[in-house]
């Protein structure tokens, strides 16, 4: 091993710089480069070796077939929860709207037709290009209407028009497959028998 | 079918269809396929995975498409030439490069002469002379790439190209005296003949890396810089001017470059197991009395494609291990420690023969 001196230059009383002096090592060995590179040559054609037969020090994920873990509080893109009789859980209270620092959520609020449902967002759009994904929304919620769990890490879509999420696609292109937490698979909550009965359409009408 | 064999057996015609079989079956496709190799392996010595996305519907091959992919893609490439660049040396300087390359494949044999038949294109007297004198064509390719191309960096790498591979030429040709000395003759035939002896009854062959391994060692750099390959890259230096020579060209012409460097490459592996891996010879083979010929002529061949890909495997390896000279370093290595030592080298060789006759 080189023997490593710490000097200090000063410049001027201005700054003191630390310099990491490493001195050279002459001699024969070092003169004939051939030991160093057989050192060097050994790791590589350890390497070598190693990923010819079953890649097994490859640390590459081939992206689009394999994907990284994403772990369970990543905040990816959003989708609005749903009620046990499956409408949504979003009651329009205009709390993740105010909190939003990108001004991203925009909501329409409205009565809903069912009475047992009090208030209903009409709109729930969320411009993904302005969002900043800081999860303020989520924290803001009081009736963990809007959740980031849907573990999708890249958006990539060819016209602006398609980062505007809008509710029913927010709540429709959820895909539970996608998220790895239990703690949040929707399994628990009762299915309805039918999805066209369980899903209002875009005008948050229940389909009879 | 007597006739037809006359017309083969004739020598003209005989020496254009081995030229075509070892070029065309064994050059060629062995440096087409170490352009993916190097990719690959390089790949696999940094623990990454390497190309593998070329695919014909499911079919990937595991990178093996990439071949025809790249293929493609050059020939389908725009031709640029560059403004105020000398328009016909610059379209034809890629060529000596390649045609430097192949040439090399000449006097090198694969196999046994099996009665009058030779597995060489041709055995000419100066022998390894004759490489010497090719070898020094392959500077044309770079010098005239680099000047006509009208851009400092090809002109810094031309440049640099000229300087290094002129001053390793040198002792080039002299670490190769003592095989001269060793074997008594310039002949391949001969030092692959030479090298079919064994010492202390049939127990080492007398190769020419026992016999000789400082001039293998010698040799070896010599040719890796050559062929201006890593450690010494720096007349193509990618972290300072770029590309080099071939900076300016595209689509077929610089794959003419990069082709040219492969089957050098080849070339410097069949060069180094000619001449210090016995050739052809399989070692401890004549202990087998009465082996039927076409086995000995396929082992021989086996045995020779065996060590030139192993070689061809070492110096990319090589090229992946070691980092680059500086330019100043190449040339110091080259005229303060290389020459000498290959004088040296000759000295002592010249007195063991001595002493030894």
């Amino acid at each position: 091993m080189p023997k490593l001196n710490i000097c200090k230059y000063s410049s001027g009383g201005i700054m003191e710089l630390k310099v990491k002096r490493v001195e050279r090592v002459d001699g024969v060995k070092e003169a004939i480069f051939l030991p160093a590179i057989f050192n060097g040559l050994r790791l590589t054609v350890k390497h070598f070796w190693r990923n010819l037969f079953g890649a097994r020090d490859v640390v590459t994920i081939n992206y689009p077939e394999e994907k990284r873990h994403v772990s369970p509080r990543w905040r990816g893109r959003h989708r609005l929860t749903r009620l046990e009789n499956g409408f949504l859980s979003c009651v329009a209270c205009y709390m993740c709207e105010t909190v939003c620092p990108s001004k991203c959520i925009h909501i329409e609020a409205g009565e809903h037709p069912d009475l047992s449902v009090e208030k209903y967002p009409v709109v729930f759009d969320i411009d993904e290009l302005r969002c900043v994904f800081c999860g303020l929304c989520v924290e803001a919620c009081p009736k963990d209407a809007i959740r980031m769990d849907t573990g999708v890490v890249s958006m990539a879509y060819t016209s602006r028009q398609t980062f505007d999420f809008t509710r029913d696609l927010l709540r429709d292109s959820y895909d539970p497959k996608l998220h790895s937490n239990p703690k949040y698979e929707d399994e628990d909550l009762p299915k309805p028998v039918k999805q066209s009965e369980a899903l209002p359409n875009s005008q948050g009408i229940p389909a009879t | 079918m007597d006739f037809l064999l006359e017309i083969i057996m004739t020598p003209a015609i005989l020496a254009c269809l081995k030229i075509a079989v070892i070029i065309l079956l064994f050059a060629m496709p062995l440096g087409t396929l170490l352009t993916l190799m190097e990719r690959k392996w390089s790949a696999m010595i940094q623990d990454r995975v390497g190309p593998n996305r070329a695919n014909i519907g499911k079919f990937t091959g595991n990178g093996l498409l990439h071949i025809a992919a790249d293929g493609l893609k050059s020939i389908f490439k725009e031709d640029t030439i560059p403004k105020g660049a000398n328009g016909f040396l610059y379209l034809i300087a890629p060529f000596f490069g390649l045609i430097a390359a192949v040439a090399i494949f000449a006097i090198i044999p694969i196999a046994g002469p099996i009665g009058n038949f030779t597995f060489q294109v041709t055995d000419v007297n100066p022998g390894l002379l004759f490489i010497f004198a090719i070898t020094s064509l392959n500077v044309y390719g770079a010098v005239l790439a680099g000047t006509s191309s009208n851009s400092k960096f090809a002109l810094l790498g031309g440049t640099r190209a000229s300087a290094q591979m002129i001053s390793y030429e040198v002792f080039m040709g002299l670490a190769l005296m003592g095989i001269f000395m060793v074997y008594g003759t310039t002949r391949v035939s001969g030092i692959v003949n030479g090298q079919n002896e064994y010492w202390f009854g049939n127990l080492v062959p007398m190769w020419g890396i026992f016999t000789q391994p400082l001039g293998f060692i010698l040799f070896f750099t010599a040719l890796v810089a050559e062929t201006k390959r890593a450690p010494f890259d720096a007349p193509e230096g990618e972290s300072e001017i770029v590309a080099g020579y071939f900076l300016e060209y595209s689509g077929m012409r610089w794959s003419a470059f990069m082709l040219a460097e492969y089957v050098s490459l080849v070339g410097v592996a069949a060069l180094m197991t000619t001449l210090f891996f016995g050739g052809y010879h399989v070692p401890w083979l004549h202990l087998w009395e009465n082996a039927p010929q076409w086995i000995v002529t396929i082992l021989q061949i086996l045995k020779f494609t065996f060590f030139t890909v192993v070689f061809c495997w070492f110096q990319i390896q090589l090229r992946w291990t070691v980092p680059k000279f500086r330019f100043d370093q190449t040339m110091g290595l080259g005229w303060k420690k290389l020459l000498p030592l290959s004088l040296v080298n000759i000295i002592v060789t010249a007195l063991v023969i001595l002493t030894l006759a």
